[in-house]
């Protein structure tokens, strides 16, 4: 159906529409800031103007080893964990998109609490059972903490996409002769796969850059955003924080942009009706 | 001859609501039979029951003589054409067709030739590459047809086919229908609200209300002979008269239903026929149908009831114009007796 | 078995299909996730030892009366009360401007430029952002710059003088902190009031102007209140995420601890497990309680 122009009578107002545009520059304003930081010759102080541009910083940040091993560890944790939340999410979320039981409410609200509390509840309990249970923080503990909110992640995304999907494609396979597997193969599956891929790449981007849970279940271990939260405080080489953070910037944006596009509704491929 | 289908005491109840109300019936092969009623009336789940993607609560359900209770959608001789087709979007429409065959394993070649036997058969032969979304309501409907018969089922099952078409297609696509299961030989059952569409095609008709079976007969004779007040409303909007009406326009407390094109509209002054029976009110409306005139009256015992007249009778009657008094009057045998 | 007989077996027997779904994800939130929170409440009724520094594991309201009675700890929840609550009305009001252009008067491709650059903040790295204030906030930084070129360096110190707000520097202020807090949480303010507002429909506004209202009147009588729900989902969100957040704080802190902050060092330096979670039990009922209330203004049928 083709779309209608609105014919607006009412325009809005000087006020509104300088708040919009301002409060919208202000929000970009800051990482925009931190990026040209990372090009600045000065490396004691946050002056700005900034005297000079160069891309020494980034030479240094490649050849330290401790920003490279923070790195992997930020990568295997973020990988490990969105493998976990990949298969419980889904799972739990096949479960949920159109069962009916008693106790279902409660159970969909235990899959969300996870990032409806703070995330420092979440870090502190988790340290809290690690403490009562005598475990030692490790890989492991980092792992388990950031799969729970991963898999809220997934979940949502995977519960939604099913959701979206009428209860009639499925009868109509199995009507046709195609029994759950055969259902789940060929007309459900294909429908899910780009919220199981957005949930997975979302799940990553949320691991690699999470610091509230992790500070808490880290122990001596130290991911990116560790290494990031330590130097605020000793400021050595501020420059090469500053590179550090643009290399955060692309490693979290870019899946979750990616993400974003897949999950947009994408009426050819969506509606039959 | 087995039944095709037999419904025996079936009952569906969801919470509180009895959606499906102890029905029982039968349904002959090769018949053409329409299941009438309003929303909610339970005809959509006797549907599903048949199909297998409800089962009953209690009593059986018997395809060909056997208890298919138990028995997953997938492993009955039966099909369906959705309300909302229910085409898949990321698959072509000869995709969509192949689909029956291709889960029964049928090799590539095999199905996607019977696919495109099917889509010639509905018309729809040189649409077979592109995707539903690119298709008119029209032709996903007939998709939905050729994806429903290629599987040869012995009964084809249609929920509301042709709500969502606009009336010329509706018309063209209700031919069609009938002489396609003339041609298929195949037992159809169809769903439906629209009285009208139940007349038209069907064989018989079983009219649901509330999760019961009201009635189950031919359309002539659920038109001519209703057996109880619902249905005579429900089909053909006749005026119904319950027990106190009744006593007051006829002396006895037997309900009845009188046809609006069996009315006579007279002045009221005019002597009462001497084998019918009359009732006296004042005329609310006066409707033009171009051929016949529909008038309303207010009975004096109560009710409003509608007189279906000629153009030419009606004519006649010039002069009686909305609040003057009239007489409707009928042939004592045009009242039809009900049950309830 | 074959898959057929297999999917037959399920189609019979639905609640072991949904247990056999159920039972890996329900076992790690079972254990991990609600194991952790009722560990958390248990530490907080235990309580730590003066002389051996260890935790005693016995049931003791001990932890919860030191919460409550000791006044530096009623301090440090008022406060971080007070920041969530300011927080929580700045967002609200400076999405407001925002969230009604995107909602009511962009269209097409401004509209998608509107959303991209409302979540985009939101998508980048949060420890990347609060350190960018960081750097905007310092001495040398954009906005001392800013103010000097504007000549309001004296009405910035004279703000930082002010007991309550301010503190040693921008960077290490009352102020400093509000700033940063606003920025971090507006996206998920001005998020579900677009979608609230966008869900007025227009034909309610053609009929107020019909009857004779004012666009400014046709605003606050008919687009606002619908719009409550919005900013009511939205504020859960500015609340509960200041309320529980210690990086900020710490990194762009005035000395008054939050209690975030307070969880953070109890556990650390202090190894105060019970007291840290004693705290950290706060903010979940001062969430329990700001979600009931929000619940009445609909902020559940807006998220």
């Amino acid at each position: 159906m083709p779309s209608r122009k609105q014919h607006r009578h009412d325009q809005p107002s000087w006020l509104v529409r300088i708040g919009a545009f301002a409060g919208l520059a202000f929000m970009h304003i800051p990482v925009l800031v931190i990026i040209l930081y990372a090009f600045t010759t000065e490396d004691r102080t946050y002056q700005f103007p900034p005297p000079g541009l160069t891309l020494r910083w980034f030479d240094v940040a490649f050849a330290r080893s401790d920003i490279w091993q923070a790195l992997s560890m930020s990568l295997g944790v973020a990988a490990c964990a969105t493998a976990i939340a990949l298969v419980l999410g889904t799972l739990a979320a096949f479960a949920l998109a159109r069962a009916k039981f008693t106790g279902k409410d409660s159970i969909a609200a235990l899959f969300v609490l996870p990032i409806a509390l703070p995330g420092i509840i979440t870090g502190i309990a988790l340290l809290a059972a690690m403490k009562l249970a005598g475990v030692d923080a490790s890989f492991l503990t980092i792992v388990a903490g950031h799969a729970t909110f991963c898999t809220v992640i997934v979940y949502n995304n995977v519960i939604a996409r099913l959701r979206r999907l009428p209860p009639s494609w499925v009868e109509a396979s199995m009507d046709l002769g195609a029994d759950a597997t055969q259902t789940l193969r060929y007309v459900l599956l294909p429908q899910v796969a780009t919220a199981f891929l957005a949930g997975g790449m979302l799940a990553f981007a949320l691991s690699f850059d999470e610091i509230i849970v992790t500070i808490f279940t880290a122990g001596k271990e130290r991911t990116l955003p560790i290494w990031f939260f330590n130097e605020l405080f000793r400021p050595r080489d501020r420059p090469v924080t500053n590179v550090v953070a643009v290399i955060v910037i692309a490693v979290t944006l870019i899946p979750i942009l990616l993400a974003y596009y897949l999950t947009r509704p994408d009426d050819e491929h969506e509606t039959a009706r | 001859m087995t039944a095709a289908i037999e419904f025996r005491g079936v009952s569906r109840v969801f919470g509180d609501v009895r959606a499906v109300d102890d029905v029982s019936f039968a349904i002959e092969p090769g018949e053409f039979f329409e299941m009438l009623g309003p929303s909610g009336s339970g005809k959509t789940s006797c549907l599903r029951l048949v199909a297998g993607f409800d089962s009953p609560d209690g009593g059986q359900v018997l395809l060909d003589g056997e208890d298919v209770s138990s028995v997953p959608p997938y492993d009955r001789n039966v099909n369906t054409v959705f309300q909302d087709y229910a085409l898949f979007p990321h698959m072509t429409v000869l995709e969509n067709v192949a689909y029956g065959p291709r889960v029964r394993g049928v090799d590539a070649s095999t199905r996607a030739q019977r696919a495109r036997e099917m889509l010639d058969l509905v018309q729809l032969g040189l649409q077979g590459e592109r995707r539903p979304a690119q298709l008119s309501g029209g032709q996903r409907q007939r998709v939905a047809l050729a994806r429903a018969l290629i599987n040869q089922p012995k009964v084809l099952l249609l929920d509301e086919p042709l709500g969502a078409l606009d009336l010329k297609l509706r018309e063209e696509m209700q031919i069609e229908l009938k002489g396609l299961q003339r041609r298929l030989g195949i037992t159809f059952v169809y769903v439906t609200h629209d009285q009208g569409e139940a007349l038209s095609m069907a064989d018989r008709v079983a009219v649901f209300n509330k999760g019961k079976l009201e009635q189950l007969a031919a359309p002539r004779e659920l038109y001519t002979r209703p057996a109880t007040a619902f249905v005579a409303r429900f089909v053909g909007g006749a005026n119904v008269a319950d027990a106190t009406l009744a006593q007051s326009i006829s002396g006895t407390a037997q309900p009845f239903a009188i046809r609006a094109e069996n009315i006579a509209v007279v002045p009221e002054s005019a002597a009462a026929p001497a084998t019918g029976i009359s009732a006296a009110g004042v005329v609310v409306a006066v409707q033009y149908h171009g051929a016949a005139s529909r008038w309303q009256v207010k009975l004096d015992a109560g009710d409003v009831w509608s007189a279906l007249i000629t153009e030419e009778d009606s004519r006649a009657l010039n002069g009686l114009a909305v609040g003057t008094r009239v007489k409707l009057s009928w042939p004592r045998e045009a009242a039809v007796t009900l049950q309830s | 078995m074959t898959l057929r007989a297999a999917s037959t077996f399920f189609y019979r027997r639905p609640y072991w299909y949904l247990a056999l779904l159920l039972v890996p994800p329900l076992l790690w939130f079972g254990t991990v996730y609600l194991g952790s929170l009722f560990a958390l409440l248990a530490q907080s009724f235990y309580r730590i030892d003066d002389f051996t520094a260890q935790v005693v594991r016995e049931p003791t309201l001990a932890t919860y009366k030191q919460l409550v009675t000791q006044p530096a700890n009623v301090d440090i929840v008022v406060r971080t009360l007070v920041m969530a609550i300011t927080v929580t009305l700045a967002c609200a009001v400076i999405a407001l401007p925002i969230a009604t252009y995107m909602a009511r008067y962009a269209s097409g491709r401004m509209k998608a430029l509107f959303y991209v650059g409302v979540m985009l903040p939101m998508w980048t790295s949060y420890l990347v952002k609060v350190y960018a204030w960081r750097l905007l906030l310092a001495k040398e930084g954009i906005i001392a710059w800013v103010n000097a070129k504007l000549g309001l360096t004296g009405l910035l110190e004279a703000a930082l003088a002010t007991p309550g707000i301010g503190g040693p520097s921008l960077s290490s202020s009352y102020i400093g902190m509000f700033i940063v807090f606003v920025y971090m949480w507006l996206p998920f303010m001005i998020l579900p009031m677009a979608a609230a507002l966008e869900r007025v429909p227009g034909s309610l506004l053609q009929a107020s102007a019909d009857l004779g209202a004012r666009p400014s009147q046709t605003f606050r009588n008919v687009v606002l209140p619908l719009a409550v729900p919005g900013i009511a989902a939205g504020s859960v969100f500015t609340f509960s995420l200041t309320l529980g957040d210690y990086i900020i704080p710490s990194v762009v802190g005035a000395p008054g601890y939050f209690i975030g902050m307070m969880v953070y060092v109890q556990q650390g330096t202090a190894g105060n497990i019970p007291l840290a979670a004693a705290f950290s039990v706060v903010p979940i009922v001062l969430i329990f309680v700001y979600l009931s209330i929000a619940r009445r203004f609909g902020a559940f049928d807006a998220l």
